[in-house]
């Protein structure tokens, strides 16, 4: 986009947490750190993974019976729980009707704002190897399926956080 | 040269300087966008991550009581 000379402060998060709060945190730290031009990569793991699945509701997917039904009670990104008062998914709803109200970015707004600010996302093999889900299953925007040395490399230099 | 106008008077962090951001990626070199937005969050950060981005920042106006406009050229 703009010509840099010196190099870029980088950000890397591992989204472990699939709950709804601490995604929005992670998403809210990874586009407001790409807007002021930091390199970010989102690196997804466990339930993190439910929030980058192609399917976002609640689906069979995966390959065998235990990892099918797993990923039927984890679900995709309509189903991320709050960390808190969940009330069993009512929450998120009612979080995401303030959120609107009060004109604070929402969470499919906030990913969405990530994949246009060229935010960089990966998913762990080992997590997706145990669930039985492949790159497949995922939203096309996941560059690259990738372990720990991967994650080491691309996010040596800059700052690492874990949600 | 083009005169582009963004209006964040009613968006929140991080979506204030995100959205500055997204507009400026669609201008050409020389262009300017008029920002108006509130004080306190944005009026710190649209203009500090606008010349962070290497963008000149060339006005800064009091439009009433809280709104000002930050006219950035890319």
């Amino acid at each position: 986009m703009s010509m840099e000379t010196t190099k870029k402060k980088k950000m890397s998060i591992i989204c472990f947490s699939g709950d709804f709060d601490k995604l929005v945190a992670a998403f809210t730290l990874a586009t407001g750190a790409a807007a002021v031009n930091y390199e970010v990569n989102l690196f997804f793991t466990f339930w993190g993974l439910n929030a980058v699945k192609k399917k976002k509701n609640r689906r069979f997917t995966g390959k065998g019976f235990l990892a099918r039904f797993f990923g039927f009670l984890m679900g995709g990104l309509h189903n991320v729980p709050l960390s808190r008062l969940n009330f069993s998914g009512l929450s998120p709803k009612l979080m995401t009707f303030l959120m609107r109200k009060r004109n604070v970015a929402t969470l499919p707004e906030l990913i969405q704002a990530a994949i246009l600010l060229n935010v960089k996302f990966y998913a762990c093999e080992m997590s997706m190897h145990i669930l039985g889900l492949t790159k497949n299953d995922f939203i096309p925007e996941i560059r690259e399926v990738l372990g720990v040395a991967k994650f080491l490399e691309y996010s040596e230099g800059g700052d690492r956080i874990f949600i | 040269m083009t005169t582009f106008k963004l209006d964040i008077t009613k968006d929140h962090c991080p979506m204030t300087f995100v959205k500055t951001k997204l507009k400026l990626a669609q201008l050409q070199k020389g262009d300017i966008l008029e920002v108006l937005l509130t004080r306190g969050e944005p009026l710190d950060n649209v203009p500090k991550s606008a010349m962070e981005q290497g963008f000149e920042v060339i006005k800064i106006e009091n439009v009433n009581d809280n709104v000002y406009q930050v006219s950035i050229q890319k």
